[in-house]
């Protein structure tokens, strides 16, 4: 038997609403973005490229979670799954609001290895919903 | 352009090979605000465990979906993407992006594709596996 390494200030975090976090989305940080995932479409000048919501860090919540004092130090990206609903466009703001769902530990080859399974919400100033992220993290 | 008409299951897309450097690591840390270092900084990657630096996971999605939607042109929509990170992308190596169409339906008066899509290191090991979906035009109601 395994010792759980999901803490009480983990599971205290589950289904928690932190307030919105706030980006406004420049040109430059369009560009910036398209330069750096080495993409040469004209279209990333004015509207963001699929992944651009990886900059549209809710820190907050990864902050408590990636800090959080457990004895599995080491981090991994698991699975990120992207839903568009609207496309974000150069001098929309969008309001980011993230939750942990779901803990779940299993016993991996080299011990105990925890999923963090998280929701984002990418919503614009009009109020429509124009993202929803679903991403995991693995702490081995 | 694409349009729905003209898609066979089964059949693949064009890949994409990539080549990030530490640079475009480093570019991509400071666009995106990950700066965990096993991205960049070579000591701290190999005391984690690793063989060097390692490309960010959601950079080698960032590839993927470049692949999907230099496919798809201006009149399809991308509508889902997904990647589960499996493996590892050393800096410095190609990363090869491939699609595999493996559905096509009409759903909600959409024309909808399913793809398999997936990135390899140069060992041919599946670094990253995931979907996409998309909406085509049709030929009988272009966009």
């Amino acid at each position: 038997m395994t010792d759980s390494v999901i803490t009480e200030e983990l599971n205290a975090l589950l289904n928690v609403d932190f307030p919105p976090e706030v980006y406004e989305i420049e040109k430059g940080m369009l560009r910036r973005f398209a330069e750096a995932i080495d993409d040469p479409n004209p279209r990333w000048l004015k509207e963001a490229p699929p992944t651009f919501a990886a900059a549209l860090v809710p820190r907050q919540l990864l902050h408590k979670l990636f800090s959080a004092d457990i004895p599995l130090k080491r981090l991994l990206n698991g699975t990120s799954e992207l839903e568009y609903l609207k496309p974000i466009k150069a001098g929309d703001v969008i309001s980011v609001t993230a939750k942990l769902t779901r803990l779940r530990q299993v016993a991996g080859a080299q011990g105990p290895t925890l999923f963090m399974f998280t929701e984002v919400v990418y919503t614009n100033q009009r109020g429509e919903t124009v993202i929803k992220g679903k991403n995991t993290y693995i702490k081995y | 352009m694409v349009y729905y008409e003209d898609i066979i299951e089964s059949a693949e897309i064009s890949a994409l090979v990539k080549y990030p450097t530490t640079m475009q690591l480093v570019k991509y840390a400071g666009a995106s605000g990950d700066f965990y270092q096993v991205h960049y900084d070579k000591d701290f990657a190999v005391a984690s465990g690793l063989p060097g630096v390692i490309v960010h996971g959601w950079l080698a999605l960032a590839f993927l979906g470049q692949m999907v939607t230099d496919w798809l042109g201006d009149g399809g929509t991308l509508l889902k993407l997904n990647g589960s990170y499996r493996g590892i992308n050393k800096v410095n190596e190609d990363i090869i992006c491939n699609g595999k169409i493996t559905k096509k339906y009409v759903e909600d008066g959409r024309n909808l594709v399913r793809l398999e899509i997936w990135a390899e290191n140069p060992q041919g090991e599946k670094t990253v596996t995931g979907f996409a979906v998309v909406a085509l035009p049709s030929r009988e109601k272009p966009p």
